[in-house]
């Protein structure tokens, strides 16, 4: 789809602010398909021309990038995108299960979305969340120690459009176009929202507070 | 008894703004910067030098020595660029380190940009953690207004930007000049060094590339002294590290010890294997690293003793699996991961990866024979030492070690036409068996 001249506008001053961040355009170039998957969810033939534009650079050029890169789609997915590990750790701690039950819930294909457009999954590699492993990812938030059951339910309650919050992660569970933008560098103002560390992250400090090895506030620095 | 743990970097993630600059300077933070900014950057790298901080990425290069590579008085910019690509499996403390004390990472960066002499620094952040993302930028931003980003940064006449680089999904990226080319807007596949980043880094510029971890040990090492750091660990390892512990155990999480605990230590504070069942094998640091079995839980968890004992430390990702497990699934599986990650620059690893899943498959559906465990070895001998970047040598590392030792495990499949295993006894959750 092409973008009007008014999306157009919109864009070229992101890309502006995007290019001056780095003391060549070209740097660019990742943060930009970023920001035209955020415009339409996927990067189109019209976002691959408007990022050659902006750096001067041929569609060919800017094509050969994006395809490297498995975050960036050629095809829409959906308002939700869920990402099930299934790396070994995450697999056989049932992963795998996660992916086969959520794979038959859907009825969908590859990263296709349902027919509502609301929700598309696809396997993901290690996510670095081990120790919350199995692991579940919608739009590259974290969803920690999932089941077959919990997984469904997530997707159930994505399609109905309840408010859904991650484990570790934004109180708000923005769409998989507001997370691109933020991975283009605009980030949204839930930064300081949400755990900052949950249980597995905690547990060597919990039990060095219980041994008294811990250092006192401020000191060991 | 002596400290076991060691909370430095993860000393106070359990308050709930641990991770802001109020939280973060509550707990000691921004103590490190005013003091580094006093010193010549010569004494700065000389200190982190004298720590004996090795890179906390896997690799375990000196990160003083590595500074110190950085010519000066070249008249070219230099650069700082902190890889935050964590993605090597099972390696998960990047991650919680940049939630929950996201300013060490910032302060860590601003000082060793001044050791260096760069007045540009990036971290590059692997894009699938959105949380991160935005917690990066927020201290960034926080950073700025309290004047330790910025121009003349405490009234020192030092300068620095700190750029936030989201990436968008390439394993390969987390290997350091791959990690340049994906910076400067290409596919991030590695280059031939030398020339080494050092020399001709970001834009054929001096840049050194460390690691979060590496980065954020940083200013406990200034605040606290070389030597209060150098204190811990073992003679060649020294300091404190973040072991992850996950899989069949029954406290997985983020354990701070110094360099040279062992598994069993380890275990022993986190309650074990799993209830009802025992230690099958573990990778020490990620799954790029040899497996080991139980005949290394006292192994000194240090870059040498890892190293003599046919491993490495790597990331200290101690993925642990229990006798429920079959080291075939899992490593056709860590094999699949190579195959789809290979960058497709080399022949070695390119072809490789996807000949020995094919192999692997065939053993594991129980249709393979004791020939082919000969042809995978010969496979992973032609990858071992012949691919472009360490990528290659770490992914045979699974199949290599596990034919060592559960070669029997292998054979079995054959025997029992199938793989012996129930997957539903591996899982977290009660399965339904097959």
């Amino acid at each position: 789809m092409a973008f009007t001249e008014q999306e157009r506008a919109g864009l070229a001053e992101r890309a502006a602010r995007i290019i001056a961040r780095y003391p060549r355009p070209r740097s660019a170039l990742l943060p930009l398909l970023h920001l035209v998957q955020a415009a339409e969810g996927y990067v189109s033939a019209d976002g691959i021309a408007f990022c050659a534009e902006q750096l001067g650079l041929s569609e060919a050029d800017v094509t050969a990038v994006m395809t490297y890169y498995s975050m960036y789609k050629r095809h829409p997915v959906g308002e939700y995108h869920i990402g099930v590990c299934t790396n070994t750790l995450c697999a056989v701690l049932g992963g795998d299960a996660i992916y086969a039950s959520l794979r038959e819930h859907l009825g969908t294909a590859g990263d296709e979305p349902t027919p509502d457009g609301k929700v598309s999954m696809e396997r993901i590699e290690c996510n670095a969340a081990c120790d919350y492993a199995p692991v579940v990812l919608v739009n590259w938030e974290f969803f920690d120690n999932m089941t077959p059951q919990s997984a469904r339910e997530l997707a159930d309650r994505l399609r109905a459009g309840a408010e859904v919050a991650p484990t570790r992660g934004a109180p708000r569970l923005v769409t998989w176009k507001e997370a691109a933008m933020i991975l283009a560098g605009f980030p949204d103002d839930q930064a300081a929202g949400g755990d900052t560390a949950g249980g597995p992250t905690l547990a060597g400090l919990r039990i060095a507070r219980q041994n008294g090895w811990a250092p006192d506030e401020g000191a060991g620095r | 008894m002596t400290a076991a743990l060691t909370p430095r970097l993860t000393a106070h993630w359990d308050e709930p703004d641990s991770f802001t600059l109020a939280g973060y300077r509550r707990a000691g933070g921004y103590r490190a910067l005013p003091a580094a900014l006093a010193m010549h950057p010569d004494e700065v790298i000389a200190m982190v030098k004298e720590s004996g901080l090795r890179g906390r990425g896997g690799a375990g290069f000196p990160t003083g020595v590595k500074w110190g590579f950085i010519p000066q008085g070249d008249g070219k910019p230099h650069y700082l660029v902190v890889n935050a690509d964590e993605s090597e499996p099972g390696t998960c403390k990047d991650i919680p380190t940049m939630l929950a004390n996201t300013h060490a990472v910032i302060e860590g960066a601003i000082i060793a940009a001044y050791a260096i002499r760069a007045s540009t620094a990036f971290i590059y952040v692997r894009g699938e953690v959105l949380h991160v993302v935005r917690r990066l930028h927020h201290a960034v931003a926080e950073a700025y207004r309290a004047g330790y980003l910025g121009k003349d940064i405490l009234g020192s006449g030092f300068d620095l930007d700190i750029v936030v680089h989201a990436g968008a999904g390439a394993y390969e990226c987390g290997e350091e000049t791959a990690l340049l080319d994906s910076l400067e807007g290409y596919r991030g596949q590695p280059r031939l060094k030398p020339p080494f980043p050092a020399i001709e880094g970001l834009y054929a510029c001096p840049t050194v590339v460390n690691n979060v971890e590496s980065i954020a040990s940083v200013p406990y090492i200034v605040a606290g002294g070389a030597q209060a750091f150098a204190a811990l660990g073992t003679e060649r390892s020294k300091g404190f590290g973040i072991f992850s512990l996950s899989g069949h155990v029954t406290t997985p999480g983020q354990y701070e010890a110094p360099l040279g605990v062992t598994l069993r230590e380890l275990l022993s504070l986190a309650g074990g294997v799993r209830a009802g069942h025992r230690l099958k094998f573990w990778t020490p640091g990620g799954s790029s690293t040899p497996i080991f079995t139980h005949e290394h839980l006292d192994v000194p968890l240090d870059f040498e003793s890892v190293g003599g004992a046919g491993s490495m430390l790597g990331t200290r990702a101690l993925q642990i699996f229990d006798e429920t497990t079959c080291v075939v699934r899992a490593t056709l599986r860590w094999m699949e991961f190579y195959r789809h990650e290979s960058c497709g620059k080399c022949t070695p690893c390119r072809e490789g990866t996807y000949w020995i899943v094919q192999v692997l498959d065939e053993l594991e559906r129980g249709r393979g024979s004791e020939d082919d465990l000969q042809k995978l070895l010969d496979m992973c001998d032609n990858i071992l030492g012949r691919a472009f970047c360490p990528f290659g040598d770490g992914a045979v590392s699974p199949v290599m070690s596990s034919i060592r030792h559960f070669r029997d495990e292998y054979l079995e499949h054959s025997k029992h036409g199938g793989c012996p295993f129930d997957p539903a006894l591996s899982t977290v959750f009660p399965g339904a068996s097959r």
